[in-house]
C-alpha cells in the first residue's frame, strides 16, 4: 500500500510535534457540538493553525479537481481531512503527495468529510472554485473581539458625524437597532425627539459625577446620613450610591439587562449609559454589563445570530432573508465545528427546508400517530420470534438464537438486500382502489407517515449507536497503537469513518422527512435513487465499522473503510446538490400541493 | 436590610396616618413590617360596591426582603369575580405596576394600592388571568356585573 507507507512516513513527524491534545480529542473534523469547554479549548488552538493551512491546500485541490473528470468512487486516495491538514503544513514532498492525491479526482469537491471548513471561505473561494456547491451559502463567523470592534467602529462613526458623546451615540445606535443610516437621518430631521425616544431626554452639561449634597435624602432607602454620596443622570432623579449599586446589580446579574436599564425613578425612561454605570458599580458588574451589551448587538441585528452550541461565544452573519427559506437551506458551520441552520437555529437539517422541518417535528411530537410506533422499539425475529433489540447502527440483523439474517427496516431477508434490489427506502403508494374507501385512505396515510418516520427515527437512533461504538473503538485504537506499534495517524481513518457516518445519517434522516412531504414526480424517483445509494453506502460502512478491533487493524479492511468513507461523503454531496438545486429552482412538488402556500402569502 | 426597614416604616406611617379613601392598612404581625393586611372597599360604581354597605375585600401584601428593588406581592384573600384576579384560594392578581420590568425602586406601595382600586373600577380583559370572567366581561357585561355582584354579596362581607 503506497499510501499507507507514506502515511507512516509522516506519522513520525507528527509524533514529534506531539499533538497531545489532538490525541485525546482526535476530532479536528468534528461535526457535533462540543460537549465540554475543555474539549473546545483543546480544539481551538489547533483549528486556527490548520484552517489557514487548509485554505491554501484547498485552492490547489480544487484547481486539480476541476481539470479531472467525474470522480471515481473506488479511489485509493480517499482523503481524510486530518491527513490533508497535516500534510499541508509540512514539507514540499508531502505537498506533492497531496496534489497527486487530488489528481485522481476524489479530493476537495467530494472528499471532505464535511463541507464546513471551506464553506467559510466560499466568498473568496468562489473565484478559484469553478462550480460552487449548490447548497453552499455565504456567511461569516465572528469571534467576541470582532463583534466588539464592529460596535466600536459604528459608535466612533456616529460620534464623529453627529458630534455627540460616545455613550450617547451607543445608546442611540442600540435604540435604532444598529441601523446607522436611519439614526443619522432621523437625528438630522428631529434630534430632540430622537434623543427623548432613546431615553436621552433634555440634557444638562458636564460629565457624570458622584456628589454629596447637604440635606439629601434618598427616595429609595430613605437614608439621609451626612456625607451620603448620591448620583443623578441627566434627568435629575437623584439617589444614593448604595441604592444605585443594588439596583444595577439586580438588573445586570439577575435580569441580564444592559442596553435598556432605565433610571430608577418611577416612570422615567432615561437610559443608563456606560460611563455613568462604570462610575457606580464595581469591576465585575462592569464586565458583565459590557458582555450583555455585546450580546444585544448581535440579537438586534437580523443578519446575525449566536452559534447555539453550548458555551460557544461566536456569532454568525448571513444575508439569508426569511422569504428565501423555501428555496435555500442555509446551513452554516461555526468555528467551534457546530453545524446548524441559520434560518431556524436547529442542527443541520439539509436537505429539508425550515418550514418543512417545523411541520415534521410538530407532526412527530403529536403522539396520536406515533404512539403505536414508539412502543415498538423492539422487533421479533421473522423466523423464530425471539424479541430483538438493535445494538448497533447497521440494519443487517443476525438473530443470535436462530442465526436468521434479515433487514431491520423491512424485516425481509438480508440476502435480497445486498445485491441489486434494495427497495427499503421507498414507500409504494397503495393503488387507487384502496384510496376510494375513506377508512383505507386514512390507513394509507398513517402507514405512509410511519414508513417515513420509521426511517427518520432509525437514522437518528443509528447515529447515536454508531457514536457509542466509536467511543468504544477509540479506546481500543489506543490499545492497538501500543500493542501493534501502529501510529496515531494510522488509526485516524476510524475517526473519519465515524464522522462520515454521523454526517450522512444526519442528512439521511432529513431526507425522509423531506420525502414525506414530496409529491410524486419524475424528480422524486431520482431523489429516491440518490437516497438509496447513500443509504446503502452508509449501511455498508456502518457494518464494516462495527467489526472487532482485531479485524479493523487489517490493512485490507482499512482501505475498504477509507474508500467507503469517501464514497459516502461523495454521495451525500451529490444528494444535497441535487435537492438544493431543485429547491432553488422551485421545481419540487409537495404533498399536499398547497403545503407552503401559507408561507408564500 | 436596614435600608429597606427604614423605607418600609416610612411608607407604612404614610399609609396609616393618611390612608387613601376606602383603604385600611394594618400589620399582620406588629413585629414584622413585611406583611400587611389590606381591607379595600369595593369602589362605588363597580359591581363590587355592595348594596347597603360597601363590599369589603381583604388583601395580603407581602414585601420581599429586597424591597424596594423587587416589587411587593399582593393577593386577594376575599374571593372576587374579576378578569384580572384568579377565582381561587390564591386570588393572584395581574397588574402592570407589579410586573418586574415595570417596577422601579422608587415606585410606592401607595401607587400599588390605588392601582388595585382602579383595576376594580376598570378591569383589563386583555391581560386576563380568569378567562371566563374576561369573556363574560367583554361579551355580556350585564351578566358579568350580575355574577360579580352575587359573589361580592356572598364573600365580601
Amino acid at each position: 500500500m503506497k499510501r499507507n507507507a507514506q502515511l507512516t512516513g509522516f506519522a513520525s513527524a507528527i509524533r514529534i510535534s506531539s499533538l497531545s491534545d489532538e490525541f485525546k480529542h482526535p476530532s479536528t473534523i468534528d461535526t457535533i457540538p462540543p460537549q465540554s469547554k475543555k474539549r473546545k479549548a483543546a480544539e481551538a488552538t489547533v483549528a486556527s493553525d490548520t484552517l489557514s493551512a487548509q485554505r491554501s491546500s484547498k485552492r490547489i485541490a480544487s484547481a486539480a479537481a476541476v481539470k479531472e473528470g467525474p470522480p471515481t468512487p473506488l479511489t485509493t486516495g480517499s482523503p481524510m481531512d486530518s491527513d490533508d491538514e497535516f500534510m499541508s503544513g509540512m514539507s514540499s514532498d508531502e505537498d506533492m503527495l497531496q496534489e497527486s492525491d487530488n489528481d485522481d479526482g476524489s479530493a476537495d469537491d467530494f472528499g471532505f468529510d464535511e463541507p464546513e471548513p471551506d464553506l467559510g471561505y466560499s466568498q473568496k473561494g468562489a473565484v478559484e472554485k469553478q462550480e460552487k456547491r449548490k447548497f453552499d451559502i455565504n456567511y461569516k463567523v465572528y469571534h467576541p473581539e470582532d463583534i466588539q470592534a464592529q460596535q466600536d467602529d459604528l459608535i466612533d462613526e456616529v460620534n464623529m458625524i453627529l458630534d455627540i458623546r460616545k455613550e450617547d451615540a451607543a445608546i442611540l445606535l442600540r435604540h435604532f437597532r444598529w441601523n446607522k443610516e436611519r439614526l443619522i437621518e432621523d437625528y438630522m430631521d428631529r434630534s430632540k425627539k430622537v434623543l427623548e425616544d432613546a431615553g436621552l431626554g433634555p440634557s444638562m452639561t458636564g460629565p457624570p459625577k458622584l456628589e454629596v449634597i447637604p440635606g439629601f435624602m434618598c427616595d429609595i432607602c430613605c437614608e439621609d446620613e451626612k456625607g451620603l454620596q448620591s448620583f443623578a443622570m441627566k434627568c435629575g432623579h437623584r439617589y444614593c450610591i448604595n441604592c444605585y449599586n443594588q439596583y444595577l446589580g439586580q438588573k445586570i446579574k439577575e435580569e441580564g439587562e444592559a442596553a435598556r436599564i432605565q433610571c430608577p425613578a418611577d416612570g422615567c425612561k432615561r437610559i443608563m449609559d456606560a460611563k455613568s454605570l462604570d462610575l457606580l458599580v464595581g469591576a465585575d458588574l462592569q464586565t458583565r454589563y459590557h458582555e450583555l451589551l455585546t450580546r444585544t448587538y448581535v440579537e438586534d441585528k437580523d443578519q446575525m445570530k449566536w452559534c447555539p452550541a453550548p458555551d460557544c461565544t461566536n456569532a454568525i452573519e448571513c444575508g439569508i432573508k426569511k422569504k428565501d427559506l423555501l428555496r435555500v437551506v442555509p446551513t452554516v458551520a461555526c468555528d467551534c465545528k457546530h453545524r446548524f441552520c441559520f434560518g431556524c437555529i436547529l442542527a443541520d437539517h439539509q436537505p429539508a427546508p425550515c418550514e418543512l422541518v417545523k411541520m415534521w417535528l410538530k407532526k412527530c411530537a403529536d403522539d396520536s400517530e406515533t404512539a403505536n410506533w414508539i412502543s415498538a422499539n423492539t422487533k421479533e425475529c421473522p423466523r423464530c420470534n425471539s424479541t430483538i433489540e438493535k445494538n448497533g447502527g447497521c440494519n443487517h440483523m443476525t438473530c443470535r438464537k436462530c442465526k436468521h439474517e434479515f433487514c431491520w427496516m423491512c424485516m425481509g431477508l438480508w440476502s435480497e438486500h445486498g445485491t441489486s434490489w434494495y427497495n427499503c427506502n421507498r414507500f409504494e403508494e397503495k393503488s387507487g382502489s384502496d384510496a376510494r374507501d375513506a377508512q383505507a385512505k386514512s390507513r394509507v396515510s398513517l402507514e405512509r407517515y410511519l414508513h417515513y418516520y420509521n426511517r427518520y427515527a432509525n437514522h437518528e437512533q443509528s447515529a447515536k449507536l454508531d457514536k457509542d461504538i466509536y467511543h468504544k473503538t477509540e479506546k481500543k485504537m489506543i490499545q492497538l497503537q501500543s500493542a501493534s506499534g501502529m501510529s496515531w495517524i494510522e488509526v485516524q481513518y476510524l475517526n473519519s469513518a465515524s464522522q462520515a457516518l454521523q454526517t450522512c445519517r444526519q442528512t439521511l434522516k432529513w431526507t425522509y422527512a423531506f420525502a414525506y412531504y414530496l409529491g410524486k414526480v419524475n424528480l422524486t424517483a431520482m431523489f429516491e435513487d440518490n437516497q438509496k445509494d447513500l443509504e446503502m453506502a452508509v449501511e455498508a460502512l456502518s457494518e464494516m465499522f462495527e467489526k472487532p478491533v482485531q479485524e479493523l487493524a487489517d490493512s485490507k479492511l482499512k482501505v475498504e473503510i477509507m474508500d467507503k468513507t469517501s464514497y459516502c461523503n461523495k454521495r451525500r454531496v451529490i444528494l444535497l446538490a441535487d435537492t438544493a438545486d431543485n429547491l432553488a429552482n422551485e421545481v419540487w412538488t409537495w404533498h399536499p400541493k398547497d403545503l407552503f402556500d401559507y408561507f408564500k402569502s | 436590610m436596614a435600608s429597606s426597614q427604614k423605607r418600609i416604616s416610612k411608607e407604612l406611617a404614610e399609609v396609616t396616618t393618611s390612608p387613601p379613601a376606602g383603604i385600611k392598612v394594618s400589620l399582620v404581625d406588629d413585629n414584622n413590617v413585611h406583611n400587611w393586611n389590606i381591607v379595600m372597599d369595593g369602589p362605588e360604581g363597580s359591581p363590587y360596591a355592595g348594596y347597603l354597605q360597601g363590599g369589603k375585600f381583604k388583601l395580603l401584601l407581602v414585601l420581599p426582603t429586597d424591597y424596594p428593588f423587587k416589587p411587593p406581592k399582593i393577593n386577594f384573600k376575599t374571593r372576587i369575580w374579576h378578569p384580572n384576579v384568579t377565582f381561587d384560594e390564591h386570588g393572584s392578581m395581574c397588574i402592570g405596576i407589579l410586573k418586574p420590568e415595570a417596577w422601579k425602586p422608587s415606585s410606592k406601595i401607595l401607587s400599588v394600592l390605588t392601582a388595585t382600586q382602579n383595576l376594580l373600577v376598570e378591569p383589563v380583559p386583555d391581560d386576563a388571568v380568569e378567562t371566563t370572567a374576561a369573556n363574560s366581561f367583554k361579551e355580556d357585561r350585564a351578566g358579568f356585573n350580575k355574577t360579580a355582584k352575587e359573589y361580592t354579596k356572598k364573600y365580601a362581607k
